[in-house]
C-alpha cells in the first residue's frame, strides 16, 4: 500500500519534472537558434551600413580616377592597381615556397622531431598577428634588403603572411592523392621526383590552386602589415614597376574612413562595395575551379 | 600535359645511361624543397630576432620594468612629457578583447550547438555559408561598421555620452568578427562526437537539450576551448577594427575618460598604437620608433602564449572515439 503511494507520488513528481525539462529544452532550443539568427542579423546590418551610404557614390570614375582632395572627383584607381601588383606578386611567391614546403613535408620528410617542429611552427605562424608581419617586413625587406616602401616589399611581406595558409591547403591536397598512384609510378621505375612531378602534382593541382586563391582573398583584404610596410600616404599613380610605391584597396578605405568630412565616409563605403565585389569574384573563381577540376580528374 | 607513349615496337632499347645525372637532379630537387621548408622556420626566427633586437634598443632608453608598469603612454609627445608606460595600451587590448569574448564565445557556441545538434540538414546548408561570408569580410570593413553604425546607431541611444571613438564599439565589432571562428571550429568539434553517445543520452530519458549540454558539449570540450582561445588570440591581435574605431588616445588618457576601464571613451590598443604611428609617418631611430618594437614584442608573446595554450588544451583534453 505505502510503496504504491510512494511510487505514484514518485511518478507524479517525475511527470512534473518532465514538463519543466521539456520546457527548458524548448527554451534553450530557441536560445541556440537566436544566437545563430543574431549572426545573420548582424551580417544584414553590416551590409546595410555599407550599401546605404555607398551605393549612391558608386560610379565608374571611382574605379578610373586617382585619389583627390575633392571627394566628388576622388577614385581608387591607384589602389586597385596596387592591390593587383601586391596580391599577384605575393600569390606567385607563396605558391612557389608553399608548394615546395608542402611537397617536402608530405613526400620527402622523415617522421622525426625536426619535421614535427616545422609543422608546429607553421601552425604557430598562422596565429601571429598580421601587424607583426608588418614589423618583420619593414626591417627585413624595406631596410635590410633595401627594397624601400615598394610593391616588392609589400608582396614579400604579404607572401610570408599567407604562406601558412598555402602550405596547409597544399599539404591536404597532396595527402588526398591515393598512394596507389605513387606505387604504380615507382613500379614503372620512376624516381621520387618523377613520381611527384608527373603523378602526384597533376592530381593535387586543383586543391593546391584553390588554396592559393583563398589565400589571395585573404591578402586582398589584409591591411595592417601594409600600413607598416607601405605607409598610409596617398599614391597618385599606378605602380609601373616592382620598385614603385603603392596603395592597396583596404588601405585606401582606411585613409578615407579616417577623414572628418562625411563625403569621404560615403566614398569609403563605395570603395568597400568594390572591395567586396572583388572578393566575391575571387572566391567564386576558387569554388568554380574546384568544381571544374573535380569533374575532370576523378579517381 | 600528357604525351602519348610510343608504341612498343617503336620504342628504342632501354637506356639507363642517364642514371647518374638523374640521381644528381633528384638530390638537387630535395635540397630545393628543404630550402623552401626552411623559409617558414626563418620567418619565426626572423620575427623573434628582429623584435628582440629593436626592442632591446628601446629598453636601453626606457628600463624594461618602467615600460611594463608605467601608467602613462605618451610616446609621440615631445621632451619631458614623453612617457613610455605600456599599461594603458595593455588595458585597452584587454578591455576590447573581453568585450569581444563576451560576444563571440557565447554566441559562437550557441550557433555551433544549433548548427550541429538542432538544425535540419537544409537549415544547415543555408546558415553555414552565411557564417562563412561573415568570416570572409575584411577587418577594415568591420572597423567601418563599428565607426559608422555600431557607435551612432546602436550605442548612442543607449549610452548618450559615448564618444565617437570608443572601446565598446571596437570590442563589439571584434566579437562579431571572431564569432564565425568560434562557431565553425566548435561545430567541427561537436560533429566529431559519435552518434552513439547522443543515443545513449536519449535512451536514458534525457531531453535534446540535456543530451546536447551534458553529453555532447563535455565530449567536445577540448575543441571548444581551443576555439575560444584562438578567438581571444585573434581579438588581441586584431588591428584594423581598433585602428578605425577605438580612437587614438590610450585608455584613461582622453578628456572625458574615467579610467582604464571606461569603454565609452577612446581606448588605443597595442595594435592600434602600431598602426596609428606608422600611418602618421614617424621618424626613424627615435625612442618612440623603437617603442613600436617593444609593444610588438609584448603583443607577439601574448598571442603566442594563447596559441600554445590552445594547442596544449587540444592535445591534453582530446577524447578519442573510434
Amino acid at each position: 500500500m505505502s510503496t504504491s503511494v510512494a511510487a505514484a507520488q514518485g511518478s507524479e513528481q517525475y511527470r512534473a519534472r518532465l514538463g519543466v525539462r521539456r520546457v527548458l529544452s524548448e527554451f534553450w532550443r530557441w536560445i541556440f537558434f537566436a544566437s545563430t539568427a543574431l549572426a545573420i542579423v548582424l551580417l544584414g546590418m553590416l551590409l546595410y551600413s555599407i550599401l546605404v551610404p555607398g551605393l549612391p557614390w558608386l560610379s565608374w570614375h571611382l574605379i578610373t580616377e586617382m585619389p583627390s582632395r575633392i571627394p566628388e572627383q576622388a577614385g581608387m584607381n591607384s589602389a586597385i592597381w596596387g592591390s593587383i601588383w601586391v596580391v599577384l606578386g605575393s600569390a606567385v611567391l607563396s605558391f612557389v615556397l608553399g608548394l615546395g614546403t608542402a611537397i617536402y613535408l608530405e613526400e620527402y620528410a622523415e617522421k622525426n622531431r625536426w619535421t614535427a617542429f616545422i609543422q608546429t611552427n607553421i601552425s604557430n605562424l598562422a596565429g601571429v598577428p598580421s601587424i607583426v608581419y608588418g614589423l618583420l617586413g619593414l626591417v627585413v625587406f624595406v631596410d635590410l634588403m633595401n627594397m624601400g616602401r615598394s610593391v616588392l616589399a609589400g608582396a614579400f611581406t604579404m607572401a610570408i603572411l599567407i604562406l601558412p595558409i598555402v602550405v596547409i591547403s597544399a599539404r591536404e591536397a597532396i595527402r588526398a592523392v591515393p598512394s596507389s598512384l605513387r606505387q604504380a609510378s615507382y613500379g614503372l621505375g620512376a624516381t621520387k621526383w618523377q613520381t611527384v612531378r608527373s603523378h602526384v602534382l597533376p592530381v593535387a593541382f586543383p586543391g593546391i590552386l584553390t588554396g592559393v586563391i583563398l589565400a589571395m582573398s585573404r591578402a586582398i583584404g589584409e591591411t595592417a602589415p601594409l600600413i607598416v610596410v607601405g605607409g598610409a600616404s596617398q599614391v597618385l599613380f599606378r605602380p609601373g614597376s616592382p620598385t614603385d610605391p603603392f596603395m592597396v584597396m583596404p588601405l585606401q578605405i582606411y585613409n578615407w574612413t579616417g577623414r572628418p568630412q562625411p563625403e569621404f565616409e560615403h566614398l569609403a563605403a563605395a570603395a568597400i562595395i568594390v572591395l567586396m565585389i572583388v572578393l566575391l569574384i575571387v572566391n567564386s573563381l576558387a569554388i568554380g575551379l574546384r568544381e571544374y577540376f573535380s569533374k575532370k580528374t576523378r579517381i | 600535359m600528357t604525351t602519348t607513349p610510343p608504341r612498343p615496337e617503336e620504342r628504342p632499347p632501354l637506356d639507363l645511361s642517364g642514371k647518374k645525372k638523374r640521381q644528381a637532379s633528384e638530390q638537387l630537387v630535395k635540397y630545393v624543397l628543404v630550402a623552401c621548408s626552411l623559409v617558414t622556420v626563418a620567418t619565426t626566427v626572423g620575427i623573434i630576432i628582429i623584435l628582440l633586437y629593436e626592442a632591446l634598443r628601446f629598453f636601453r632608453d626606457i628600463p624594461f620594468w618602467n615600460f611594463l608598469t608605467g601608467s602613462t603612454w605618451t610616446p609621440l609627445f615631445s621632451g619631458s612629457q614623453q612617457e613610455f608606460g605600456v599599461v594603458p595600451l595593455v588595458m585597452g587590448t584587454l578591455m576590447t578583447s573581453v568585450v569581444a569574448a563576451l560576444i563571440s564565445l557565447p554566441l559562437g557556441l550557441g550557433a555551433a550547438i544549433y548548427l550541429s545538434e538542432i538544425a535540419s540538414e537544409r537549415g544547415r546548408s543555408v546558415l553555414k555559408p552565411i557564417l562563412e561570408v561573415l568570416a570572409g569580410v575584411p577587418t577594415i570593413v568591420y572597423g567601418f561598421f563599428a565607426l559608422t553604425f555600431i557607435t551612432p546607431v546602436l550605442l548612442q541611444p543607449l549610452i548618450p555620452g559615448i564618444g565617437t571613438f570608443n572601446g565598446l564599439s571596437a570590442g563589439i565589432a571584434i566579437g562579431i568578427m571572431a564569432l564565425p571562428t568560434v562557431a565553425s571550429l566548435s561545430e567541427d568539434a561537436l560533429r566529431a562526437v559519435p552518434r552513439s553517445l547522443r543515443e545513449a543520452g536519449f535512451a536514458l530519458g534525457a531531453t535534446k537539450f540535456e543530451t546536447s549540454v551534458r553529453v555532447v558539449v563535455p565530449a567536445a570540450v577540448s575543441g571548444i576551448v581551443a576555439s575560444f582561445l584562438l578567438a581571444i588570440s585573434r581579438a588581441i591581435g586584431e588591428t584594423m577594427i581598433v585602428a578605425v574605431a577605438a580612437g587614438q588616445a590610450p585608455a584613461g588618457q582622453s578628456g572625458g575618460s574615467d579610467g582604464w576601464w571606461d569603454l565609452t571613451e577612446s581606448m588605443q590598443t597595442m595594435t592600434g598604437f602600431i598602426a596609428y604611428t606608422f600611418s602618421s609617418d614617424i621618424s626613424r631611430g627615435t625612442t618612440a620608433f623603437h617603442s613600436l618594437f617593444g609593444v610588438g614584442l609584448l603583443l607577439f608573446f601574448m598571442t603566442y602564449l594563447m596559441n600554445l595554450l590552445s594547442q596544449w588544451v587540444t592535445k591534453r583534453y582530446q577524447e578519442e572515439y573510434e
